[in-house]
């Protein structure tokens, strides 16, 4: 394939405009001796019909979507209503680049505005910005806008906090004189309140934990918020999976100062990982240190309503080695997915669909606890996943249940060595009674 | 005439009772009082009400006010964006692909596994390195892990040292990931010709810096010719090259950063490889390093035995994780059939017509716009407003009146180094006549300068919205939506 639009008669006129007899005279400039002397060493070129069949062919080598799966951990399997797909496959909203010009860009800009309402709504805080890359970096960044805030170096993170998104911070803030200590977590799966009471001091400028949690428990923001705010601290809570805002108390609401986290929940495709959407939200008072894009609304000349990207002294292009963040390109094409996705379900859908995660997972979770030898790891109260202790080491389970067709769940003992016979089980509405039934057969065999 | 309809926000079209059904009803037993000891919410208060069809004609209507490359030139200069084959979103958006869970047991996707180290391997052909992560989810991303993989090489031999070097032309990207990575940052000048001028940088090149950061060609669209002894000094104190590989469409094919002694690269597979921006993402920043460097990657790393891929997270080297789970994946698949579409020659005119096209621009604008540096110019060229600044016309009237044109006006806000930049970069794929287009439009931009200034400065005058009160934005923000009380 090329998608080259020029005629030979268009590149020969445009060599004589030009002055030269042939595009090798344009690379004057580059001295002999480092010019590259052979043609690359790729495959191709291949016509259309034959990439797709390639690209087919390599699809075929992957065999998980002939599996059901109850995997979870951070990405999520959610309904996607066709419209998301429809109407963010446009070319205006797929092929434009970031909105430098706002006078025609204003669908983009309108949309990420409507974007930021809707985060505002679900974490119950005041601002929110036009996207991150994803859950971990913005774990990440939330760590560094706290240490920004409060001009403090210590973080508590929560042990319950994604184990890629604690390494993800580990990774950040490595070179910035900042220290981690981790948070380890009691019998019901929530942070250990007196052990995070203990490591409280005037030097912790955040605490950071996941709500529903790795264990996919629901945490106790309030009680958390308030450790932190005793001593001046930012409390960050960090939601991976978005859809259970849809039903638990806003983060915002209960205390959180940043809610931050993975918002690929909401209509976008799980892509072996990305791209996803990270977010963020923060309290009025802290959005010069918020880190970011963000979209205003002004007015035009004739005084109609628009929209612009702006607060832009906070970032690298204007700011360069002061800015809040280095991020430039963000995700806004999954945030335009993620708007259209809620925009779709609506105030009672969104409820609906957080509903029915949340049943048909405490109906799961009845069902396999009911078998022998099986246990709930964790007593605290949960929303669309869960951890179960099998009488077998996980590894045997999970292959018994491959035999039968079905991913069970994530094996735990890898991020937890302590948890060698435990798995997180995710149920989401895509699950049918009759799937989850045929789950607990499966264990039920696996067992015996 | 009827006045184009103003769009609401969705939160204006809500009304109570408005939905779509989407869900079918629950078909387990339902447990009323679930969750009963935790706080729940009643509702979530502002959240829209809406039917489909509103839905519909709501976004189809907000993406007719967007310009898109779909449309036109893009001529945004360093940020560029060419055609996106649309081959390329459809074949990533296949379900064995895109349908597949990244907590997926490595057995279970080898296909995907199978196209990240293809990538890695075309990537690592392409730019002369020996080692690829496609983990960074953005250029910026891919900044910030390859100075982390520099400051961890150098901390590994005893000193992190101080500062990197940054040219005054470069992206605000550059001096910003450098501070993360622990960096003070010291500007090197340019040279009259918009180059790193070697003699200053020779004078900061201590053995306090940890490496120079440099983008080639540089914002200017001019070729750093004397790369190989900038290496050499850096080298020779015992500091690294990083390069800003944003411009790489001007090289594929022709020269290889690998090969100019460039010790660590990211490239941006929007710009070079055709991935589509989005409205402002996602993009991909794949890191690519010499081999000295690879043990420091990011995890997880890809390995291939007989046929078999998988994993590989024991790296006492490594950097860590900088990101969750492996890149931006339905990113790099279209990167993979970009480059299977291509093949070697077609990869190396993306170079050359790119480079064409901007000198085509450039030699048919000199004289019209100022050009500050005349250098010769690889894939695109910076003019100014100099000239026009006369008749009291900035750039900015500039590119708003292109807009009446139906064109989308180049870079405006860097490089800092010229004043009223007019950054130009039209890409390979552009046909002549939408270059004429562009360079009609410019020139008739010019004569009315002179003869109507007026005209320029309250453009554009066609657009849904006209010029937009930015300053009224930033200082009275209006972020969100709010319920009137």
């Amino acid at each position: 394939m090329s998608y080259l639009s020029l005629s030979d008669k268009d590149k020969k006129e445009m060599l004589a405009a030009v002055g030269i007899r042939s595009t090798e005279e344009l690379f004057g400039c580059i001295p002999k001796d480092v010019r590259l002397k052979k043609d690359l060493d790729l495959p191709g070129p291949l016509a259309e019909m034959e990439l797709v069949r390639t690209v087919e062919e390599v699809g075929r080598r992957n065999s998980y979507s002939r599996y059901l799966s109850f995997l979870g951990g951070g990405a999520y399997e959610h309904f996607v209503p066709t419209v998301v797909d429809y109407l963010s496959s446009r070319g205006e909203f797929v092929t434009p680049y970031t909105p430098y010009q706002p006078e025609v860009s204003q669908g983009t800009l309108q949309v990420i505005f409507e974007f930021q309402t809707l985060i505002c709504q679900l974490t119950g805080l005041d601002i929110a910005n036009d996207s991150l890359y994803e859950g971990a970096t913005g774990a990440a960044e939330a760590v560094l806008m706290a240490h920004r805030v409060t001009g403090r170096s210590k973080v508590l993170v929560a042990r319950t906090l994604h184990p890629q998104y604690r390494e993800v911070i580990r990774t950040y803030i490595k070179n910035l004189g900042l220290e981690v200590l981790e948070i380890p977590s009691g019998r019901d799966g929530r942070v250990d309140a007196a052990a995070l009471s203990k490591r409280m001091d005037d030097q912790v400028c955040g605490v950071v934990y996941q709500s529903p949690n790795f264990f996919g428990i629901v945490e106790d923001i309030q009680a958390l918020s308030e450790i932190a705010h005793a001593r001046k601290a930012m409390s960050v809570a960090v939601v991976a999976e978005a859809l259970s805002m849809g039903l638990l108390e806003a983060p915002g609401v209960l205390g959180a100062d940043i809610v931050t986290g993975e918002g690929q929940s909401f209509g976008i495709p799980l892509s072996f990982g990305g791209p996803y959407l990270g977010f963020m939200a923060c309290r009025k008072e802290y959005v010069r240190q918020l880190p970011g894009r963000i979209t205003g609304q002004t007015t035009d000349v004739d005084g109609l309503r628009g929209f612009v990207l702006t607060l832009a002294t906070r970032e690298q292009h204007i700011r360069r080695e002061r800015a809040t963040s280095n991020i430039c390109t963000n995700q806004a094409l999954c945030a335009l997915r993620a708007t259209i996705f809620l925009e779709s379900l609506g105030k009672d859908g969104l409820r609906e669909m957080a509903w029915q995660n949340a049943q048909k997972a405490a109906y799961a979770l009845d069902a396999l606890t009911a078998l022998p030898g099986v246990r709930r790891k964790f007593s605290g109260p949960v929303f669309n996943e869960f951890v179960l202790e099998f009488p077998k080491p996980w590894v045997k389970v999970d292959a018994a249940l491959r035999e039968k067709g079905i991913l069970g769940g994530l094996g735990l003992e890898g991020a937890y060595g302590e948890l060698k016979d435990c798995a997180l089980v995710t149920v989401t509405e895509l699950k049918r009674k009759d799937d989850i039934d045929r789950l607990g057969r499966a264990v039920k065999e696996a067992l015996s | 005439m009827i006045k184009e309809i103003r769009e609401p926000l969705i939160f204006e079209l809500s009304a109570p009772g408005k939905r779509s059904d989407l869900l079918p009803s629950l078909d387990v037993p339902e447990t009323k009082d679930l969750l009963r000891d935790v706080p729940l919410r009643r509702t979530i208060d502002g959240f829209p009400e809406v039917s489909e069809p509103e839905v519909t004609r709501h976004f189809t209507r907000l993406s007719q006010k967007n310009y898109c490359v779909d449309l036109g030139l893009y001529p945004l200069g360093s940020c560029t964006m060419k055609y996106n084959p649309k081959i390329n979103d459809r074949l990533s958006g296949l379900p064995p692909l895109a349908a597949s869970h990244p907590n997926a047991p490595e057995e279970l996707v080898q296909g995907n596994l199978e196209i990240l180290k293809r990538v890695e391997g075309f990537l690592c052909d392409i730019v002369g390195m020996d080692a690829f992560t496609l983990q960074p989810a953005a250029g910026a991303h891919g900044e910030l892990t390859g100075m982390m993989i520099i400051r961890a090489a150098l901390e590994d031999r005893g000193n992190p040292r101080k500062y990197v070097l940054i040219p005054d032309s470069a992206h605000g990207t550059n001096p910003s990931s450098a501070h993360i990575c622990g960096y003070m940052v010291k500007e090197i000048k340019s040279n009259e010709d918009g180059m790193i001028d070697v003699a200053g940088l020779e004078k900061e090149m201590t053995e306090d810096v940890a490496a120079l950061m440099v983008t080639n060609p540089n914002t200017l669209g001019v070729f750093e010719s004397d790369i190989r002894r900038i290496a050499g000094i850096v080298h020779a104190k015992g500091g690294l090259i990083y390069m800003d590989g944003a411009n790489m469409n001007a090289l594929t094919g022709i020269v290889r950063p690998g090969d100019m002694g460039v010790d660590v690269i990211h490239i941006n597979l929007h710009k070079t490889f055709s991935t589509p921006h989005g409205g402002g993402g996602p993009g991909s920043g794949p890191v690519g390093v010499k081999k000295e460097l690879a043990a420091y990657l990011p995890v997880p790393v890809i390995e291939e035995k007989g046929g078999r891929y998988s994993f590989a997270f024991d790296r006492p080297k490594t950097i860590g994780r900088v990101r969750s789970f492996y890149g931006n994946f339905s990113v790099i698949v279209r990167a993979l059939c970009y480059i299977l579409s291509l093949g070697p020659k077609g990869i190396r005119e993306i170079a050359e017509y790119a480079v064409l096209n901007a000198n085509y621009i450039r030699k048919s604008l000199e004289g019209v716009y100022h050009l500050k540096y005349t250098a010769s110019s690889m894939h695109e060229c910076v003019f100014s407003d100099k000239f026009q600044k006369e008749f009291g016309i900035t750039n900015l009237d500039i590119a708003k009146r292109l807009i009446d044109h139906g064109l989308h006006p180049p870079t405006m806000s860097f490089p800092l180094i010229v004043h009223g930049a007019l950054m130009i970069e039209p890409t390979e794929t552009e046909s002549k006549r939408d270059l004429d287009l562009f360079i009609a439009a410019m020139k008739s931009i010019a004569r009315e300068a002179k003869e109507n200034p007026e005209i320029l400065k309250s453009a554009p005058h066609v657009t849904y919205v006209r010029r937009l009160d930015e300053v009224a934005a930033a200082k009275n923000p209006v972020l969100r939506w709010e319920k009137k009380p």
